[in-house]
């Protein structure tokens, strides 16, 4: 037993191992170590089009992010407050929406995008002299839009435990629904609420498919990484791989820590 | 404890001068889709008392607090709060608050950031300074001075229970709700909490309105009690006029024991009604005003009865019931004894420590006779 638990974590997590291993090589193969130096990080951050990349990567992580918690917790709160059927349906739609492949996302919103920029264009044109294209908008609109339903799932999970009494204590107070709101709920679901935002960056961030599809002339970090990989594979690209790979990993811990702490509040 | 003339009819008890009412439901109803959980509650607190909503869950005990604090409204009918209508007024703007069955505190808040909630709701805004010193007040009052900046999780539940306490009287409410605030403490932690409720009532002159299923805590910390079922009001009096005067099966069960025996009423004059019991003995019970039903059940409590054996002299007023012994439990200062009465049933007679030292202890098989003194019986109206 002990054996095939180790050889399925050996199978998951070797291949992220040696390339972080063979990130640190002094020597120029990817697929080898010789020595150990730093020389591919310093390049990788030397590199003008790395530093876009990223640049444009960390730009649509944070406004999808920001989208996806202010819509994602504004849905799942009035999810809450719904009954019965209507719940039950926009419950099962928001789970379905995480389950989808992101190919079958990144060419529908592909599809949808451009037939609406089709539609509207001309139009625009005439009247502004501008017109719609695939960028940075669209690629923050196809990422906040799947990952408000990871916020959606955090946020309603933490609702549905918190207890109505603290609601109804607050109100018994003198508090206003909105003092209520502010004071009471915000603080409960703050944990949930924060961890749903590093999810949905983390995922915009590390997402190669749909950004592939609705990214046009922009180029993501991991957009960069692909191509460049198609030109010869360099330790530099094991060195760009690793420090996103710890910056994701970092987000997720934390996310998680986020969402313990607030279960241990529960339980207190 | 004998069962005693029930002439001062229920009126008495029930109603309250309108000067002295704190409020009122006036004829509240609460339906819950097809589930009646009040049904047309008629009930007027008076200032200042101690007033507990007793009975099983799903009686409406609930429901009427919660109406009350404003977190239901009666779908027909009005509660009043200071002779107003408050039906459709919120929980927010309602001069009541209330210590919730699980306490309901912040769980992200300190100890005193709890306690000082309530005030810190206040427009126009009061005083940081001011805030600070009623909450140590406050806290000071349930004996936690030293714990303003504790957690809540650090807490144990006899603490946060008074927290929850402090937190609900520093907005000095015109009504201390409590619904259940005992049931998640130990035995021991919940009498002591008890003594200390009822020298804060006193001390603070607030009215408190409990809500239990406790029957020991409701008659020994209320002014009045006001007993419910299926969403109805079965009663409404002080302890001893509950238990003294039953006025329905529900009551008389609900509140201590009692017997509850088929009788036929062949007469009644003056309050006494001559029932004939099962076995044909005719005995004078104390009369349900009103009533004039030939058939009716008797209660009869079992420390009103005594045991004799066969060849005691009965005395005067006195019915002998022929009786066998089928259980007999010995509890230190009494014995309860279950009984097999002829052509009545059973009957459970509780017989005190002298009593049985004095004629010795009946073994079970025994045939022996029930003692039944004519005005410890009383008549039961039929339903609540």
């Amino acid at each position: 037993m002990r054996f095939y638990a180790l050889a399925v974590y050996a199978f998951l997590y070797l291949p992220i191992g040696i390339i972080a291993l063979f990130s640190f090589s002094a020597g120029r193969s990817a697929s080898s170590m010789e020595g150990f130096s730093l020389q591919w990080y310093g390049r990788a951050l030397n590199n003008p089009f790395v530093m876009e990349a990223l640049w444009t990567s960390l730009r649509v992580a944070f406004v999808s992010a920001v989208l996806a918690t202010l819509v994602g917790t504004a849905a799942a709160l009035a999810l809450t407050g719904m009954r019965g059927r209507l719940r039950a349906t926009f419950d099962l739609l928001v789970q379905i929406a995480v389950m989808i492949p992101g190919i079958v996302i990144g060419i529908a919103t592909l599809i949808a995008l451009v037939s609406v920029f089709d539609l509207v264009n001309p139009w625009l044109e005439q009247i502004t002299g501008w017109s719609l294209a695939l960028g940075a908008g669209s690629l923050i609109g196809a990422h906040g839009l799947f990952t408000m339903s990871l916020v959606v799932l955090l946020v309603r999970g933490r609702l549905e435990t918190l207890d109505p009494a603290l609601i109804e204590a607050s109100s018994d107070l003198g508090a206003t629904p909105l003092g209520t709101f502010r004071q009471v709920t915000l603080p409960q679901i703050l944990p949930a609420i924060l961890a749903g935002f590093l999810l949905a960056f983390t995922f915009s961030f590390d997402d190669f498919v749909i950004a592939f599809f609705v990214a046009g002339a922009e180029t993501t970090l991991p957009i960069y990484v692909f191509s460049s990989i198609r030109r010869g594979v360099t330790p530099e690209i094991n060195a760009i791989g690793t420090m996103v790979m710890v910056a994701s990993l970092t987000l997720l811990i934390i996310a998680q820590l986020l969402l313990r702490r607030s279960q241990a509040q529960r339980r207190a | 404890m004998m069962i005693q003339n029930p002439s001062m009819a229920d009126a008495a008890s029930t109603d309250v001068a309108p000067t002295e009412v704190v409020a009122e439901f006036a004829g509240a109803t609460k339906r819950f889709g097809a589930v009646l959980a009040a049904d047309r509650i008629n009930l007027r607190i008076r200032r200042g008392e101690f007033l507990s909503f007793l009975g099983p869950s799903g009686c409406g005990k609930t429901t009427a607090l919660r109406m009350l604090a404003g977190f239901e409204a009666p779908t027909e009918g009005a509660v009043l709060i200071d002779g107003k209508d408050v039906s459709a007024v919120p929980a927010h703007k309602r001069p009541v608050n209330m210590v919730f069955q699980h306490y309901a505190l912040f769980p992200h808040m300190t100890v005193a950031q709890n306690v000082g909630y309530g005030l810190r709701q206040r427009r126009p805004r009061l005083p940081g300074a001011e805030i600070a010193q009623k909450v140590d007040a406050a806290l000071a009052k349930v004996r936690l001075a030293d714990f303003g900046a504790r957690r809540i999780w650090e807490l144990s539940g006899g603490q946060q229970q008074r927290v929850a306490l402090a937190r609900a009287i520093i907005n000095e409410p015109q009504i201390l709700l409590l619904d259940e605030p005992m049931a998640a403490l130990d035995a021991k932690l919940r009498g002591e909490m008890q003594r200390e409720l009822l020298e804060l009532q006193r001390s603070l002159n607030v009215t408190f309105v409990l809500v239990t299923h406790d029957q020991e805590e409701a008659l020994s910390m209320s002014d009045r009690i006001c007993i419910m079922g299926k969403g109805r009001i079965a009663q409404v009096g002080s302890p001893q006029e509950l238990y003294d005067r039953p006025r329905n099966r529900y009551v008389a069960d609900f509140v201590g024991r009692a017997n509850i025996v088929a009788a036929k009423i062949i007469a009644r004059q003056g309050g006494i009604a001559q029932a004939v019991l099962g076995n044909g003995a005719t005995i004078g019970v104390n009369d349900l005003p009103g009533d004039t039903r030939g058939k009716a059940e008797i209660a009869i409590r079992p420390e009103a009865l005594t045991l004799a054996r066969g060849k005691d002299a009965v005395p005067e007023d006195t019915v002998a019931l022929p009786a066998r012994v089928t259980h007999r439990t010995f509890l230190g200062d009494r014995t309860e004894y279950l009984l097999m009465a002829e052509g009545i049933g059973p009957l459970q007679v509780n017989s005190p420590r002298q009593a049985a030292s004095a004629i010795g202890e009946h073994d079970v098989g025994a045939h022996v006779r029930v003692l039944w003194r004519a005005g410890t019986g009383l008549v039961l109206a039929a339903d609540i």
